[in-house]
């Protein structure tokens, strides 16, 4: 289990316990947080499931495939700390993990 | 008009219909909803079946789209294993198979679509398998591993795939195809070469431009598939791919138009107000292309629930989405945006034989498809100007030094 806090764009904040082994994308759909849509439900197709993750666990969410590097070179609104959160495996050392949403995945 | 405590009452507790449930509430719906289902288990997705999770790499766990405990917390009557049988516009009733009758203030119809079956003599036979639901995909799995033969009927997607997910497990594959080629109703025939090259080469066998007669047994069991030329295919089970057909029964004999699907605005809206309809049943508006059509995609499922969650809770409305779909086949993740409705021209940008490409649809120098191989910035790209009818010069486009940010003419 890992607490992590989902914050939507507009600052409503989520905290929600997660299984370790689900992804962040699934910690979100499994709970109902708004503004994460997963349309593909982690093939990494889609690129509707992106958020942008807290500093201070940047080096503990693993590396970007090469699939997933190339996904966000397209979407929009990317910055340097976003990533496919169908891509960040829940583990014990995620606990804490704060993660917000860009406006829009679409 | 929007009334946050209408009784919602959903039917098909399937990807369209779990994900409404879930909308609505997002959307800030606090009336009761009541989710109907005929499965006995509750929402899940439908894309591993023929993927990770019948090659082995997903569990059950991972295909629903809620714990179940979501439900019932959430004030949402999930009734499973229970079919709607009866409509009464007039009244705004649904009778169940439980001889239940339920009221509704609003309507939701999330039936969905069923496999399409061959009418051929043997169909009954224990073997002759199809693809749609979890229960389907057990027995298909069942039917699979080291050796084991699966004639698949039909060179569709989930064809493709399952012949893929039976290769890795071991099993031979041997696809039977009435058109001249694979993926004939929905790909280019650039796409269809590639694929039926790609599978070949993994070990997958194809005959095309084949009519089956019948399937035949021994012992109530499938051994093999006749062919009209005479020929048979030994076989230990046979998956009959051949598409869908829109559950739409329920709707036409309460009298809701329904052309292919049930009749739907950009609301997901049917003519009567109180009843609206998502996902693969329905016959909706693809306004980028001015037309009417059914699409069968978790993307259209999706937002289809959102706009009609929207509505009933009385939201802005939403931009519409480009239609867009993907399929998983080995090693290859095929990424699909648009339609290639009235396209006349094709374009393939990268070379097929590395298997990274793309094929581009156009229409004078609008992009109104593109099917992208292991190529994410074609079909991120592509998708964005689809949307947004941008320009773009088929040149530039052809020329893979040309990155795609600067293919807008
Ligand atoms: C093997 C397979 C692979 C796929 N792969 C992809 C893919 O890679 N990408 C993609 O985008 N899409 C894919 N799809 C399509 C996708 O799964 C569908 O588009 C999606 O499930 C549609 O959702 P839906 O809710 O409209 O229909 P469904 O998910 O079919 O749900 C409808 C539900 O309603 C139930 N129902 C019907 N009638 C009644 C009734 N009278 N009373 C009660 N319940 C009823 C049905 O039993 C079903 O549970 C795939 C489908 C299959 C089968
Ligand atoms: S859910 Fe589609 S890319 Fe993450």
């Amino acid at each position: 289990m890992a607490k992590i806090t989902y914050i939507e764009h507009d600052g409503t904040e989520h905290s929600v316990d997660v299984k370790t082994g689900l992804s962040v994308m699934e910690g979100a759909i499994k709970n109902n947080v708004p503004g994460i849509d997963a349309d593909c439900g982690g093939a990494c197709a889609c690129a509707t499931c992106h958020v942008y993750v807290d500093a201070a666990f940047e080096g503990k969410t693993g590396e970007k495939s090469a699939m997933e590097e190339s996904m966000l070179d397209f979407a929009e609104n990317v910055e340097p700390n976003s990533r496919l959160s169908c891509q960040i495996k829940v583990t014990d050392e995620l606990d804490g993990l704060i993660v917000r949403l860009p406006e829009s995945q679409h | 008009m929007s009334d946050l405590k209408a009784k919602v009452v959903i039917l098909g507790a399937g990807h369209a219909g779990g994900a409404m449930a879930a909308f609505l509430r997002q959307a800030g719906h606090e009336g009761p909803i009541v989710l109907i289902g005929d499965e006995p288990i509750g929402p899940y997705q439908r894309p591993p079946l023929s993927k990770a999770w019948l090659k082995g790499e997903a569990d059950a766990d991972s295909l629903a789209l809620k714990d179940p405990a979501w439900y019932a917390d959430n004030g949402c009557d999930l009734k499973l294993g229970v079919r709607a049988t009866g409509l009464n516009r007039g009244d705004k009733t649904v009778t169940l198979s439980t001889g239940e009758t339920v009221s509704y203030d609003i309507l939701v119809f999330a039936t969905g679509a069923r496999a399409r079956k061959l009418p051929i003599p043997g169909a009954d036979l224990q073997g002759v398998l199809e693809l749609r639901t979890a229960a389907d995909a057990e027995a298909l799995k069942a039917a699979l591993g080291e050796g084991k033969r699966l004639a698949i009927i039909g060179g569709g997607y989930v064809g493709l795939e399952v012949a893929a997910s039976a290769r890795a497990l071991g099993a031979h594959a041997m696809v039977l195809e009435r058109e001249t080629r694979i993926l004939a109703r929905v790909a280019c025939s650039q796409l269809s070469d590639f694929f039926i090259a790609y599978h070949k080469a993994r070990g997958v066998s194809f005959e095309l431009g084949v009519e089956i007669t019948a399937f035949e047994g021994e012992g109530g069991h499938i051994r093999r598939v006749r062919l009209a030329d005479g020929r048979a295919i030994d076989c230990d089970a046979a998956l009959v791919g051949i598409g869908a057909i829109p559950n739409d029964d329920l709707a036409k004999d309460a009298g809701l138009e329904c052309v292919n699907g049930i009749v739907v605005d950009l609301d997901a809206r049917t003519a009567d107000p109180d009843v609206f309809a998502i996902g693969d049943v329905t016959h909706r508006p693809l306004p980028l292309y001015d037309r009417q059509f059914r699409l069968e995609s978790v993307p259209n499922a999706l937002e289809q629930a959102k706009v009609a969650a929207g509505v009933i809770a009385g939201k802005p409305p939403l931009t519409p989405e480009v239609p867009w779909f993907w399929s998983d086949q080995f090693d290859l993740k095929l990424q699909i945006a648009g339609l290639p409705f009235d396209a006349d021209t094709i374009l393939v940008r990268g070379d097929p034989a590395t298997a990274k490409f793309a094929v581009f649809h156009l229409k004078g120098d609008q992009i109104q498809a593109v099917e992208a191989v292991n190529s994410p910035p074609e079909f991120m790209m592509g998708k964005q100007l689809i949307g947004n009818r941008k320009a773009v010069s088929p040149e530039r486009l052809a020329d893979t030094t040309v990155s795609m940010k600067e293919v807008i003419a």
